[in-house]
């Protein structure tokens, strides 16, 4: 029999308020095996701590329940405490009365008694506890991050130059991301490329950074410290050794009109390409949706002016197999597509553009040459309309857009206004908001500058249609201040689309068994605590995936997801879990249920010689998990089908004594 | 075909092909045909039988047999070949010690459809074109084949053999539409409490004699959960009938995915528990949250809820069409 302590917490007034934490510590105190039973004001305070400490020691406790808040808080908080007063860690539950209890319930006579019910439960799991002892694994000093733009490029800078290596897998030809594209950067109007491009070079050139390009994730295995990654190298038909960037093929390529990506389709590049002027690698890619030559094998032009010979036409996928401690995501957004917000006529005139588009025809290296010509005639814009919220702060109700604020749309649309007043003085700019939403350092200040200094006429309201006529764009719009409709006969329109995570977030996040919030972006470990490092260990978050931010945030979080990949790799061991599964080999099938479920690879099979009856000896094919590689998730366990695979710590039998105390 | 049969039998003893033949025997009554092993061709000129009785689905006995020395020949019918690739994919098979016999099927009979259709008194079977010639007692009686058929070769989902070194008689093909979740939809139809009512009236019956279990070829754990004292319920007391009935949809779920509805549980059942609509249910289920799955059609396929892709129903959608459908 256990000899079990029962910590009921106040959590101050979180529970005590709605639960009656003395009638709570009573009841259980009655509980089988239980010979101490108390409550306290913060259990979680030094002063609680001592306490659990010297009860564990006066009294010879074997297990400890305590009565709190959710074990994500603070159960390694208390297993630290209880390893001290030399209990084994394992021997503590936590029964969470807080946000299963306090501050979901409003009665205190229900929350009370489903506080008792918690208890108990916990107490019956304790009863059948047994101490584990974690093992240890060694960790592979070196970091992957996937995405290559400013969020990417920053951590994997940090990490480098702390010494360890990293790889870059970026599945765009060059690093940079969106930031690339970017024209002038709010608040400080510098140009993106100028405060980007030199990070780019000293990613390139960092003899710790590997930068794999046109790349993609295959297949995540292994777990924190240990994962090995399969990383698909897409066949660029260019020699990246031999590749010097000279851009001859670019100009003797006769296929010349292909969308350019980089300029948002605005103008048109050649099947070989390399992105732009900056690209790091500045190597050469061909395009086989339009190379003639990988088409219907007529031309090969880039191949014989090609002096580095580096065009192989031959080349196939490769696959690269490497091992790494960390993983940092870094997969960046999108703006949202359009199509379904055609009431500003976007797929009706060319003259309706995104900002990311308007970020390009505003930017000195873009189709127009920096020249603000509005694409239909190529003449210049003398009324542009601006609208914000395109598909941000939607309802959830409505069938499009997202429910959430896109967050950089306000600064970027007084960023457009202000650059084309500079400019253009003659140009009429007008913003349609919902809300200017500018907290951030000298952000209200810069918004506060568009709207006084360069006169741009900022609108509350919104834009309900715009309809194409006569070269001119009729936007219809309402004016909430002043309670009136608005006609305004503009030549541009400019969306502030939504943002949205990258497409490939999501089967991304499955294959690193990391989760997601219902918009696709990355989940943190903890929204306020631990926002750089997804809930799965030894995977880290950087920059947009995980929500919207803009350049400055990003850099800060790619900074901090860094530091704390560098904090695991410094590392030469890590403690395991202990809580891992074990098969009983004398009901094992050996039927391979477990090993097909298992996300790890952690379940391999050997036969092994059995006593049958009459002293013969069986051979029989059986289950053997391997605890370094296992994390405990249990899926085995359910998936076996004779209960052959139980979970240590949370085993078949635990899990039946806490359901049956709850339904007591 | 027993005359086809029992020649090919004797003929893999006598050339050393094998050295055990797995068969039916007769049992107490010339239709309760037994699973048997047979060693010689003696034995098998005396012994064997097959007939529209011969319903066994030899695939669970081929478990044991396979881990003894030497080699043991079996004949497997169409739904039973399904088994045998999926025992196979659980590893429980050997299948390097077993020469499989597939032989073509046109369905197995119910000797309780026989008795009811006022035939009494039966000594022994025959068939001749479509019908069953009896020989009773009384005289010779006949009756239509099709009036006799097991429920399962009524809605006969396929009379392909998946897996086999040789075969009697032609292979046949799948059959999609063969109607066995009819009588799944007519449950479904039900309202919560009709549905209740009807199981609690059919599993109320059940004696708990093990018979589903022991012929099911995915019950072959080497220890039976309701036999394992660690898992909490075997030789538990049923606090209520109820509990006891419980007994049949936890072994629904034990072997969901893994079934291939062969229908030998539902034949078995000493109290004509329709235990097969359960598993159906659940592969019907299986079929519309993840695709059209036949466990042991193949080697190489993953059973839907072993395995994890992104176009997997989410679980609200599932909890979704749940509930009183």
């Amino acid at each position: 029999m256990q000899r079990i302590g029962v910590f009921v917490c106040w959590c101050g007034s979180n529970i005590a308020a709605t639960v009656d934490v003395q009638a709570v510590a009573d009841a259980l105190a009655k509980e089988p095996g239980v010979v101490f039973a108390t409550n306290y004001q913060y259990m979680c305070s030094q002063t609680g701590q001592d306490m659990i400490q010297e009860k564990i020691k006066e009294l010879g406790l074997t297990g400890v329940v305590i009565c709190s808040c959710s074990p994500r808080m603070h159960e390694a908080t208390f297993r630290r405490t209880c390893e001290k007063a030399g209990l084994n860690p394992y021997m503590v539950e936590i029964a969470n009365i807080r946000e299963q209890v306090s501050w979901v319930h409003k009665d205190k006579a229900v929350g009370t008694e489903k506080a008792i019910i918690l208890g108990r439960a916990a107490i019956a799991k304790v009863q059948l506890n047994t101490p584990l002892i974690a093992g240890e694994s060694p960790v592979t000093k070196r970091a992957l991050v996937i995405g290559g733009g400013i969020a990417g490029i920053q951590t994997a800078l940090d990490i480098a130059d702390a010494g360890f290596p990293v790889d870059i897998v970026e599945t765009k030809p060059t690093i940079g991301g969106k930031m690339a594209q970017l024209d002038k950067t709010f608040p400080t109007l510098d140009c993106a490329a100028c405060i980007l491009t030199p990070k780019m070079v000293d990613a390139g050139q960092n003899d710790n950074i590997r930068i794999l390009s046109y790349s993609e994730v295959e297949e995540v295995k292994g777990f924190v410290g240990n994962f090995e990654v399969k990383i698909r190298r897409k066949a660029r038909y260019v020699k990246e050794d031999l590749c010097t960037g000279c851009g001859l093929c670019m100009e003797k390529c006769p296929q010349k009109k292909v969308p350019n990506e980089f300029n948002m389709g605005l103008d048109n590049r050649t099947a070989i390409y390399i992105p732009f002027a900056q690209a790091v690698p500045k190597v050469a890619t061909i395009d086989a949706n339009y190379c003639l030559m990988l088409k219907n094998g007529k031309c090969g032009l880039c191949s014989r002016n090609c002096t580095a010979g580096a065009i192989d036409y031959k080349q196939q996928d490769e696959f690269i197999e490497e091992k790494y401690g960390a993983i940092v995501v870094a997969t960046g957004f999108n703006p949202i597509s359009l199509d379904k917000f055609d009431e500003f006529a976007y797929s009706k005139s060319p003259d309706v553009v995104s900002s990311l588009e308007f970020e390009r025809l505003m930017n000195a290296a873009g189709p127009t040459g920096g020249t603000l010509l509005r694409p239909s005639d190529r003449t210049h814009p003398h009324t542009i309309v601006f609208v914000q919220c395109v598909g941000s702060r939607c309802d959830a109700s409505a069938e499009k857009g997202k429910e959430y604020c896109s967050k950089i749309c306000c600064m970027y649309t007084a960023k457009h206004a202000m650059l084309t007043r500079e400019k253009y003085p003659d140009t009429e700019v007008y913003v349609f908001y919902i809300d200017v939403r500018t907290p951030g350092k000298s952000f209200d200040e810069f918004y506060r500058r568009a709207v006084e200094q360069y006169n741009v006429h900022y609108i509350k309201g919104m834009v309900g249609k715009v309809v194409p006529e006569g070269g001119k764009l009729k936007v219809q719009a309402s004016d909430l201040l002043d309670n009136r409709q608005i006609h305004i006969d503009a030549d541009m329109v400019v969306l502030a689309a939504a943002i949205e995570p990258d497409k490939s977030a999501r089967p991304l996040a499955t294959k690193l068994t990391a989760s997601m919030d219902t918009n696709d972006f990355f989940t943190e470990a903890h929204p306020k605590l631990r926002p750089v490092e997804s809930p799965t260990a030894g995977v880290f978050l950087s920059g947009t995936c995980q929500g919207p931010k803009d350049i400055p945030e990003t850099v800060a979080q790619a900074g901090a997801a860094a530091s704390k990949v560098i904090g695991l790799l410094v590392k030469d061991k890590l403690i395991g879990n202990p809580c891992v599964a074990k098969p009983n080999e004398l009901m094992c099938n050996g039927c391979s249920s477990c090993e097909k479920v298992c996300p790890y690879g952690a379940i391999t099979y050997e036969d092994k010689p059995f006593r049958g009856p009459n002293r013969t000896t069986l051979i029989r094919r059986v289950a053997c998990v391997n605890p370094a590689v296992c994390q405990g998730c249990g899926a085995c366990t359910v998936a076996c089908p004779s209960g052959a695979m139980d979970l240590q710590g949370f085993s078949n039998r635990q899990i039946m004594a806490e359901v049956d105390a709850i339904c007591k | 075909m027993q005359a086809v049969i029992k020649k090919k039998a004797k003929e893999l003893l006598e050339c050393g092909t094998v050295d055990r033949v797995l068969g039916w025997k007769a049992g107490e009554f010339f239709y309760d045909l037994t699973p048997a092993v047979f060693t010689t061709p003696e034995e098998i000129d005396k012994d064997f039988v097959f007939s529209v009785f011969s319903g066994a689905n030899m695939s669970k006995y081929l478990i044991e047999e396979t881990k003894k020395e030497g080699k043991v020949a079996a004949f497997i019918k169409p739904c039973d070949s399904y088994s045998l690739v999926q025992l196979q994919k659980e590893h429980r098979i050997k299948r390097e010690n077993c020469y499989i016999v597939g032989i073509a099927c046109d369905g197995m009979c119910d000797m309780g459809l026989v008795r009811e259709a006022g035939i009494k008194g039966a000594t022994a079977v025959s068939e001749k074109d479509d019908k069953l010639v009896l020989e009773t007692i009384y005289g010779e009686k006949e009756m239509p084949k099709e009036k006799a058929l097991l429920e399962r070769c009524v809605h006969c989902k396929s009379k392909k053999v998946v897996d086999f070194d040789e075969m009697i008689g032609e292979n046949g093909e799948e059959n999609p539409d063969c109607g066995r979740f009819d009588e799944v939809e007519r449950l479904e139809a039900m309202t919560p409490d009709e549905r209740f009512a009807f199981w609690r009236s059919q599993l109320s019956r059940c004696i708990r004699c093990n018979a589903c279990r022991n012929v099911c070829p995915a019950c072959s754990c080497e220890k039976c959960v309701f036999d394992n004292p660690d898992s909490g319920i075997a030789q538990k007391a049923a606090a209520s009938d109820f509990e006891e009935n419980n007994f049949h949809i936890i072994r629904a779920y034990h072997v969901a995915g893994r079934c291939t509805d062969c229908g030998e549980c539902s034949r078995v059942c000493p109290q004509n528990i329709p235990l097969h609509l359960l598993n159906r249910k659940f592969i019907k289920d299986m079929n519309e949250l993840y695709g059209f799955y036949q466990a042991g059609a193949d080697f190489e396929t993953k059973p839907p809820i072993m395995n994890y892709t992104t176009n997997d129903a989410e679980p609200s959608v599932v909890y979704q069409r749940g509930g009183s459908k």
